[in-house]
């Protein structure tokens, strides 16, 4: 196996609200190895984000991080003192925004705001520092980086501002990026040139990513591993041809199928009954029970464990083996 | 950003024009005579004769009107008929004190209003964030004149730490000035904790989080630079409610500043000081908000370029 | 017309009005305006207790002849200043006046210049803000201008030389308190008009040909009604500071009538002999503004969260 740069074990981040507590991340377990792009997918609201903000260490209150590790090259983050913690953002990891529109600063010029990055973690002086923040805005595609320096965030377009984002998550050459939703703002030509972008960089630096998305297609593009999250779970992993060629969580193979396929003659559009239940009130059972067709009576009184079928596939089902005949 | 700010003061204009046409109605066009009721009952046929004159009562409506724009834009208020001195000497030697106030009162309320702002707001929910918030709606709604007398009756009679006998330099603005600030400190809390909580869940903090910025550098940085915007204008508004509020702090205080005058003015029915003492305070708030709109459009780009 | 129920499009509605309870249920939110009074019912007390406090003054100014075995005027010139005793709970004044009974008598008139004056001046606000913002155009222009020239005035300086104009008494002074209290009102409304002129159901009756007028009433009146609420909740202790005010300077309401800001005014002169007879009226102002502005506050945080500024 390869060496692994992000370890997470057994993370539990949970909202402590006056309604009660919401487990937005419920025991997840995730790797990411070195210079590899590795992908969390699940509908909104499935804890994904907030993975990523445990990461970062940017939960908001109510939400907290309550046990588990996070171990960066072998070092716990969640061990740090608040101090050491704010050095490894920005200079080992950083993060990429769904929002390139509210996510810079509005009255700060563009420019000004990366350099920001460097001269947080580096001793160099403003001169040195705006060179690499040129380097940096070429090295992402930014024509004319003089003059977009000087911009402010409304005169850009949001392709050019996720590029400036993406400058200032590689601006001090990190070795993990966290990309959550990176295209989900933005149109679908503009979608495909920041993917590219991304997948070029971490190829040519070494970096490794944790991409997250709701689109399938965006995962099985750009990953080399995948984890599927529904409900603060994890429900399935494996790498990314094994996942998409052999589904086995009635949740993936659902997720799947509500893929538009424009060869295929369909009737209706398939898609998952329900919505996603409410974390405070979770069934007993496997949190997927109520809109899963292939639910048991076990399925409603037993949490279902993690089955790991060899090769880095796992799925938290009761269904070992049966579901891929039925569904084949 | 040259065309919005010209814009801007072309607008101003256009106000100062109708605020000096209301004030001319209103003391004016009062139902009855005007200099019977400047004078009362007992005045001699003389005097009425010689102050009809004196302010063109005898002439048509526009001609009047058009005689009193020429002498306030050359800045001829008239003379008070109770103080025998031009309107233009009466204010300007009670101006220093009303401005001395106000801008002590001012610096109270906002440095004060905007520290207990900033700490509620970062540390929301919490003891501090209810403390100065349950303090800051007792400060807007204590009356000016209640905390003026309480300052007064407390500091001044009880304690003997300051003189309260009457102003004679700058310490004796030290109460009337707390008295006027407070309400505008209470207002001024609130609206920075609620811009800044607001900011503060602006995907931008995250962002500048993310780059690995400390809390500190967050707040001063990003945060504030967004939250103050609003601020600014509220601190402009600021300006009328204090000159409102100077009205009654210097007639407890006995401060001889434009506001008792104006008091002074109605008390008496002088007419010609009354309308300098009023359009005079109004210029004053309305130049004070065309400053703050400038401000505001250099300090936010996307006005500055956008418009 | 007889409407014709279209069985596929009822089954739509059904389907969609489920769904959105359920997503309303999901989301904790609750829509109908019972939900969110019982939401600030339960969780904000301060402002319930407000609300309460708000009640008892006004039973204390209705039965205040009940309350009191004085007249507001009634002098007893050998108790004169006296302090607070089992006798004259809250002292005399400096005619012998029985403190609590004009405190009793004066919250009638604070009350009634903190309500009345501010419904006259949401009625003119609500209609001219809706006008500018729905009209637009020169209309729009000379509104606001209007409003700004009202806004450009200190608030007090403008009622007190309206006071002069109208000469003293009650009436004077809800006109004055409407007069320079609408301006603010027809800001709010007119961007609420402006913002809900560009929602997709207002274009779409537009569209359909739905009158004007309709419009107006049927879909933007209704949704600035929470706004409306908190903003009257929070001009009516203005409006009493305002009138406590002019009283206070003496040019408010006259004697022999009893109003707080005027008991101030009275006492004022016998500050540190007889402290209670301003101090108290004064905290009477002080309490009822206070307990508005919680009310108000609490009303904010669960009809309208975006009115935040104003």
């Amino acid at each position: 196996m390869e060496e692994k740069l992000l370890e997470i074990n057994h993370l539990k981040s949970y909202f402590f609200t006056r309604k009660g507590v919401s487990p937005a991340v419920d025991d997840v377990s995730l790797a990411v190895p070195k210079g590899k792009i590795v992908g969390i997918v699940g509908e909104s609201g499935c804890g994904k984000s907030m993975t990523a903000k445990s990461i970062m260490d940017l939960l908001k209150y109510p939400g907290r991080i309550v046990e588990g590790e996070i171990l960066l090259d072998g070092k716990d983050l969640t061990k740090l003192s608040a101090r050491e913690r704010r050095r490894v953002r920005g200079e080992d990891v950083s993060m990429i925004f769904q929002e390139p529109m509210t996510s810079l600063n509005p009255v700060v010029k563009v420019g000004k705001q990366v350099r920001e990055a460097i001269l947080t973690h580096q001793k160099v002086d403003r001169a040195e520092a705006k060179r690499r923040v040129l380097e940096v805005f070429r090295q992402v595609g930014i024509s004319e980086p003089e003059k977009r320096y000087e911009c402010y965030p409304h005169e850009l377009s949001g392709g050019l501002r996720q590029r400036v984002m993406i400058a200032m998550a590689m601006v001090c050459r990190p070795k993990l990026m966290i990309a959550d939703e990176p295209t989900t703002a933005l149109d679908v030509t503009i979608e495909a040139q920041i993917l590219k972008l991304i997948k070029t960089l971490c190829e040519t630096t070494g970096m490794s990513c944790l991409l997250i998305s709701h689109n399938l297609g965006v995962i099985a593009q750009m990953c080399d591993y995948v984890y599927v999250m529904y409900a603060g779970k994890i429900v399935e992993q494996g790498d990314v041809f094994t996942l998409f060629d052999h589904p086995r969580h009635p949740y993936t193979q659902g997720l799947l199928a509500s893929i538009i396929h424009l060869d295929e003659q369909r009737e209706r559009l398939s898609t998952i009954p329900g919505m996603v239940p409410n974390l405070m009130h979770l069934p007993e059972g496997c949190a997927f029970c109520n809109r899963c067709g292939q639910a048991m009576d076990c399925c409603r009184t037993k949490k279902p464990e993690l089955y790991d079928l060899g090769g880095g596939h796992a799925f938290r089902c009761f269904l070992p083996g049966e579901s891929e005949a039925s569904h084949a | 950003m040259l065309k919005s700010i010209g814009k801007r003061v072309l607008q101003t204009l256009v106000v100062l024009f109708c605020v000096s046409l209301l004030i001319f109605i209103l003391l004016r066009i009062i139902p009855g005579d005007a200099i019977t009721t400047m004078m009362g009952e007992h005045a001699n046929a003389e005097t009425i004769e010689r102050l009809t004159k004196e302010m063109n009562l005898d002439k048509p409506f526009y001609v009047q009107f058009a005689s009193y724009l020429r002498d306030i834009c050359t800045g001829n208020f008239g003379s008070s008929y109770t103080l025998n001195k031009p309107v233009t000497e009466l204010i300007s030697a009670a101006f220093p004190n009303t401005v001395m106030l106000a801008v002590f009162a001012a610096l109270i309320a906002w440095v004060i209003g905007m520290v207990c702002g900033i700490i509620a707001a970062v540390r929301k929910d919490g003891i501090l964030d209810r403390l100065f918030m349950g303090f800051s709606l007792l400060g807007v709604s204590i009356p000016v004149f209640m905390v003026a007398m309480l300052l007064q009756y407390l500091v001044g009679y009880r304690l003997h730490w300051v003189d309260i006998s009457g102003v004679k330099n700058w310490t004796g603005f030290i109460l009337p000035a707390i008295a006027l600030g407070w309400n505008s400190a209470g207002s001024i809390a609130r609206l920075t904790r609620s811009t800044l909580v607001e900011v503060l869940q602006e995907d931008y903090i995250d962002t500048a989080k993310a780059k690995g910025l400390g809390q500190g550098a967050v707040l001063l940085l990003h945060a504030l630079r967004n939250a103050m915007l609003p601020v600014i204008t509220m601190m402009a508004l600021q300006i009328s409610s204090l000159l409102s509020g100077a009205v009654i702090t210097e007639t407890i205080f006995s401060i001889n500043g434009v506001g008792r005058l104006a008091v002074d003015a109605i008390t008496s029915r002088d007419i010609p000081l009354l309308q300098g003492t009023v359009l005079f305070t109004t210029v004053i708030v309305i130049v004070g908000n065309l400053i703050a709109d400038c401000l505001y459009t250099v300090l936010d780009p996307r006005i500055r370029k956008g418009a | 017309m007889p409407k014709k129920s279209n069985p596929l499009q009822d089954d739509f509605r059904t389907e969609m009005a489920a769904e959105r309870e359920a997503l309303a249920a999901q989301l904790g939110e609750s829509d109908t305006f019972g939900d969110k009074m019982r939401r600030l019912a339960s969780d904000n007390k301060l402002a319930v207790f407000s609300g309460i406090l708000i009640v008892i003054f006004i039973l204390m100014a209705v039965f205040a002849p009940l309350l009191t075995p004085y007249d507001f005027d009634e002098m007893d010139l050998m108790a004169r200043l006296a302090p607070p005793s089992a006798k004259h709970l809250l002292g005399t004044d400096e005619l012998g006046r029985d403190v609590l009974t004009r405190l009793l008598y004066g919250a009638r008139v604070s009350l009634a210049v903190g309500v009345i004056p501010t419904v006259f001046s949401m009625l003119i606000g609500v209609v001219l803000g809706m006008v500018s913002g729905y009209v637009g155009g020169m209309t729009d222009a000379v509104i606001m201008r209007l409003a700004d020239v009202v806004l450009s005035f200190p608030s007090l300086l403008l009622a007190m030389v309206i006071m002069y104009t109208l000469g003293d008494g009650i009436t004077s002074i809800f006109i004055a308190l409407a007069i320079t209290n609408w301006a603010s009102v027809a800001r709010v409304v007119r961007s609420e008009t402006l913002s809900l002129r560009e929602t997709e159901y207002v274009e779409a009756a537009r569209s359909m040909g739905v009158k004007d007028m309709v419009i107006i009433f049927r879909h933007i009146l209704p949704n600035c009604i929470p706004s409306l609420i908190v903003l009257f909740t929070l001009n009516v202790p203005s409006a009493i500071l305002s009138e406590s005010s002019l009283s206070f300077l003496g040019i408010g309401v006259q004697l022999p009538k009893s109003s707080w800001g005027l008991m101030v005014n009275m006492g004022r002169t016998y500050l540190y002999n007889a402290p209670w007879l301003s101090l108290v009226p004064s905290a009477a102002i002080m309490l009822v503004v206070l307990a508005f502005n919680f009310l108000g506050d609490g009303l904010r945080d669960v009809l309208d969260p975006h009115l935040k500024n104003s």
